[in-house]
């Protein structure tokens, strides 16, 4: 058993045990707090792939800014009320429903790719011209160039969502006064800097 | 077994090289906290710690005994485990960062192709500490210092973010000996200069220093998220804090100031070791951290936010516009000639 090996096991297991506690947990803070700790094993799996730019890129969005604004609402509510109305069986048919079509859509996958895994090499680099580059290069040089036009637009999807969502809750108040650092910086004639004079003192 | 054995004497080689980090790092951490201090009172006329061994240098060794002696005190409302775990994550988190930091030629733990992503997803990770904190301790001015503490430090991540892909134009690489190779010829502190005030400022921001010390600021919120702390734990937020400083100090000297270059490539400068230079450099910025420290007012909320969201990412993005088009037209980039 080689040191890869042995710390597959132990991400993946982390992993399963820590996205098991998200959903079973009670307190939603934990459950959040899990939820990083499986993100943060996923990327340990991604390193053992050789996926190191994907790794960092995950920790980065998801684990340093999606799961920071989760905590942030999350820390927000009162669930100390919330959690006596919990009821899981209200919960489990529409739960086991998505469950049921995420498994059968994998199996589909599964069974129309005829998964060789005496060849596991392929399976992880699937483009082949890219063997002597980093990854990062390797992602770089095939984003901007094939993909250029969807990447840009998954751009502008983006832009647009943020704008929306900033124009859905922008909203002018009546009377409130706002700092106009322009106007407080340039206030020539208004200000003046003496010189002092020691025992002399000036008239104001 | 040969697999087993030579696997073993691997793992032998790597705690080795960690404790060779981890002991100059403490070390480090302790004359920080003492120069901080002697500069702080050096700016306002007053001597500092002065008692305590020759110069007062074993103030913060003593400070640190009492510390660890002290009994800690969990809260009875605390949520126990993520009260604990909050400072370990600090502490852990700002000693893994530096398993990439290359002090010299070819020295380093871990010259790993994504240095660089690796130190700012770290970083990144830094804000959990203490937004654990402060929601652990279950208790108001904590929980408000932690949520301040968590939207300054998002927010300063985004400009830090752009100044470092501005530097990364410049070298074609996410390897930090790469980096500090490609400055050879021209620290990059000269011809990206308005992003190394940025990337400084940043940095203050990054760690909660003063003048952006809002998350523990003392006339508003007691001590931040830290006020529930005592003993061990609190030490450990501590080292943590200031390990992140001078991880942040590091970086300056990574990406502006030439790591481990010499200033001048002449024989007598260019014979000293690598590290020496890197120690002085991160000195150097460190004591610029500790000046602005001593003589910058704080900064109000809204002023901060303002200076993170309009004026810095603003700014650190038409960097990179501008930044990706000189090195375009004028055929600058690594690997265009």
């Amino acid at each position: 058993m080689s040191i890869s090996l042995i710390t597959f096991y132990l991400f993946s297991a982390i992993l399963l045990l820590s996205s098991l506690m998200v959903i079973s947990t009670k307190n939603p803070v934990h459950s959040v707090l899990f939820l990083i700790l499986a993100f943060l094993n996923a990327a340990g799996i991604f390193v053992i792939l050789h996926a190191e730019f994907l790794a960092m890129i995950l920790i980065i969005v998801y684990v340093g800014a999606v799961a920071v604004l989760f905590l942030f609402v999350v820390m927000m509510l009162d669930f100390k009320t919330s959690l006596e109305k919990d009821n899981i069986l209200q919960y489990m048919p529409i739960g086991l429903l998505i469950g049921l079509v995420f498994i059968a859509e994998l199996v589909i996958v599964l069974i129309n790719t005829r998964l060789d895994l005496s060849n596991i090499q392929i399976l992880s680099n699937p483009l082949d011209n890219f063997s002597d580059q980093s990854n990062t290069e390797a992602i770089g040089s095939i984003l901007y160039t094939n993909y250029v036009l969807y990447f840009q637009l998954s751009g502008v999807i983006l832009l647009v969502a943020m704008v929306g969502s900033i124009v859905l809750t922008l909203r002018d108040r009546e009377g409130v006064k706002r700092q106009i650092v322009s106007e407080q910086v340039d206030r020539k004639g208004k200000i003046e800097l003496l010189d002092v004079k020691s025992g002399e003192g000036i008239d104001l | 077994m040969n697999v087993l054995q030579s696997n073993f004497f691997e793992l032998i080689t790597i705690i080795f090289y960690c404790i060779l980090i981890f002991v100059p790092l403490l070390v480090g951490v302790v004359l920080a906290l003492y120069a901080d201090r002697k500069i702080w009172a050096a700016v306002q006329k007053r001597r500092g710690p002065n008692v305590v061994g020759p110069f007062g240098l074993f103030q913060v060794p003593a400070d640190g005994l009492k510390f660890i002696f002290k009994e800690i005190i969990l809260p009875d409302s605390a949520d126990k485990t993520v009260f604990l775990i909050a400072p370990i994550i600090t502490l852990a988190l700002s000693i893994a960062a530096w398993a990439v930091i290359p002090v010299q030629a070819g020295v380093v733990l871990a010259n790993i192709n994504v240095g660089i992503l690796y130190i700012f997803a770290i970083s990144s990770l830094g804000v959990y500490g203490i937004l654990m904190a402060g929601w652990a301790s279950n208790s108001k001015y904590p929980f408000f210092g932690a949520l301040r503490s968590a939207a300054q430090m998002v927010s300063y991540e985004v400009s830090i973010g752009f100044v470092i892909v501005t530097v990364l134009m410049c070298v074609g690489s996410l390897n930090l000996s790469e980096i500090v190779l490609a400055q050879k010829n021209i620290w990059f502190f000269i011809p990206l200069f308005p992003m190394f005030i940025v990337f400084f400022i940043s940095a203050l921001a990054e760690t909660n220093r003063p003048p952006f010390d809002l998350p523990e600021a003392e006339s508003e919120l007691v001590a931040g998220y830290q006020t529930e702390y005592s003993g061990m734990p609190f030490v450990l937020f501590l080292f943590g804090e200031y390990i992140n400083i001078l991880l942040m100090c590091a970086m300056t000297t990574i990406l502006f100031l030439g790591g481990w270059l010499p200033p001048i490539d002449v024989y007598p400068l260019n014979s000293i070791p690598g590290f020496v230079w890197f120690i002085l450099k991160v000195t150097l910025v460190f004591y610029m951290f500790a000046m602005v420290k001593a003589f910058v007012p704080r900064y109000r909320y809204d002023q901060l936010m303002r200076l993170g969201w309009k004026v810095f990412l603003p700014l650190s993005l038409l960097a990179v516009v501008l930044t990706s088009s000189i090195l375009f037209f004028f055929k600058l980039a690594p690997g265009m000639s």
